[in-house]
């Protein structure tokens, strides 16, 4: 007889990871000894129930975003257009602020779907974000008005999320206009009064339906997504980045369930 | 890279969703997981297993969307929770045998529910456990133990008390 049995070697046995040799040892062994058997045949029975439980899980398709061979291209997508925000931004920087004429003939560049949505939600952001007076235009109080002001201008219904379990207040909201017509901005707050915004608008030809991306303007981040043709982008100061992120998914969740 | 990582996702949402017990917030883990593999592909060790690397990079990411919902305090709702992230067997009997099994995993506390995930349901090898969770193998083995011991031991002390103590706090709107 080698080695002594050890418990490292039992739990091997269950998970049938044992050299055959050894594997045969660890049989005699248990023979030997039914209390310490039956014990852990029960384990080998719990794995058991654990794998079947769980194994439709990996047998559901994948979804949408998470195919890897549509998430690679559009990253290709994002990524080149990210090269060429930054080249335009050096070739601003020397040729100086007063010569942007020189930009004119790259407005065909400009951002499309939920990445303009995005670039639209920053600047709306960094508007009414910090405003003081009226960051709302109607406020949570008269909240059926605002839906009805912003229906009828996208054309489209809505619905308002209600993240107060993420510790934002709902506080109203507005129409503004954007590059693509006019978009929803809800505005939320939290108790010390930092805000959080989302911005709303139809989308015409391009990301119907998109994955949740991160995306950074300035001192702005923010998550963006669409939905059946409609764009969603939440957006919040740089303190907000590292929990964001789950809140824009609640977002989500919430808008997808009433539609 | 597609040939190594497209065959785990199905894996990668299976451990997410056990570990974190909702199925868009899993979902969302495995999308941030195979962003970062698509972007560093080209860092990983070429020597290292493309499995063992992503499953890696996966857990770490759960590990901190868990302390971030324990910081927080946002917890799963109610129409996420359990009924809905566990997808069941048909049959009426198993049902319940799964559920039970499934409610006595969450019982475990994280570290040892980890281990026994990526042992027992994912075939990780103890080495490849260990290098994931970034432990000694014989920590991997402890954990192992206990939460053998810790899952008998609820599963004996029935479903009934199960159903009513979960460890998972649910938000009310």
């Amino acid at each position: 007889m080698s080695r002594p049995i050890s418990e490292d070697d039992l739990h091997a046995f269950v998970d049938g990871a044992l050299a055959d040799d050894r594997r045969k040892e660890v049989e005699a062994y248990l023979e030997r000894n039914p209390e310490i058997a039956e014990r852990y045949a029960r384990f080998g029975a719990q794995r058991d129930a654990l794998r079947e439980a769980l194994a439709p899980i990996a047998a559901e398709p994948v979804p949408l975003n998470l195919n890897l061979g549509h998430m690679v291209a559009s990253r290709r997508r994002s990524s080149r257009s990210g090269w060429q925000v930054a080249a335009v931004a050096c070739l601003f920087l020397l040729v100086g602020g007063g010569s942007g004429w020189m930009l004119r003939g790259m407005e065909s560049d400009h951002p499309i779907g939920i990445n303009a949505l995005a670039q639209e939600a920053s600047y709306a952001y960094a508007v009414f974000g910090p405003d003081g007076g009226r960051p709302v235009e109607i406020a949570a109080a008269d909240s059926d008005a605002l839906v009805r002001w912003v229906e009828k201008r996208l054309l489209r219904p809505i619905s308002l999320p209600d993240l107060s379990g993420a510790g934002y207040r709902f506080m109203g909201g507005r129409v503004v206009a954007t590059q693509n017509g006019p978009a929803g901005l809800l505005m939320y707050d939290d108790a010390k009064g930092a805000r959080i915004a989302i911005m709303m608008q139809p989308m015409m030809r391009h990301d119907q339906n998109a994955p949740m991306a991160e995306h950074r303007e300035g001192d702005v981040v923010g998550y963006a997504w669409a939905d059946n043709g409609m764009g969603y982008s939440l957006v919040g100061g740089l303190d907000t980045a590292d929990f964001l992120h789950p809140i824009a998914n609640e977002a989500r969740r919430q808008i997808q369930a009433k539609t | 890279m597609m040939a190594h990582v497209e065959p785990l996702i199905p894996s990668l949402r299976r451990y997410a969703r056990s570990l974190l017990r909702d199925q868009s917030a899993a979902d969302d883990l495995v999308q941030d997981c195979l962003e970062r593999v698509i972007s560093r592909w080209h860092q990983r060790r070429i020597d290292g297993d493309a499995r063992t690397w992503v499953f890696t990079i996966l857990h770490n990411l759960a590990m901190n969307r868990l302390k971030q919902k324990a910081r927080r305090g946002v917890h799963v709702t109610v129409d996420d929770a359990d009924q809905a992230a566990f997808a069941t067997a048909p049959a009426q009997e198993d049902r319940l045998h799964h559920r039970a099994v499934v409610d006595a995993l969450s019982q475990l506390p994280e570290d040892q529910r980890s281990v026994l995930l990526l042992v027992s349901v994912e075939e990780l090898s103890y080495v490849e456990t260990a290098s994931v969770l970034d432990i000694p193998i014989g920590t991997v083995m402890s954990r192992l133990s206990r939460a053998r011991h810790r899952l008998a031991q609820v599963l004996e002390e029935g479903p009934g008390r199960l159903a009513k103590t979960g460890t998972v706090l649910r938000r009310v709107k």
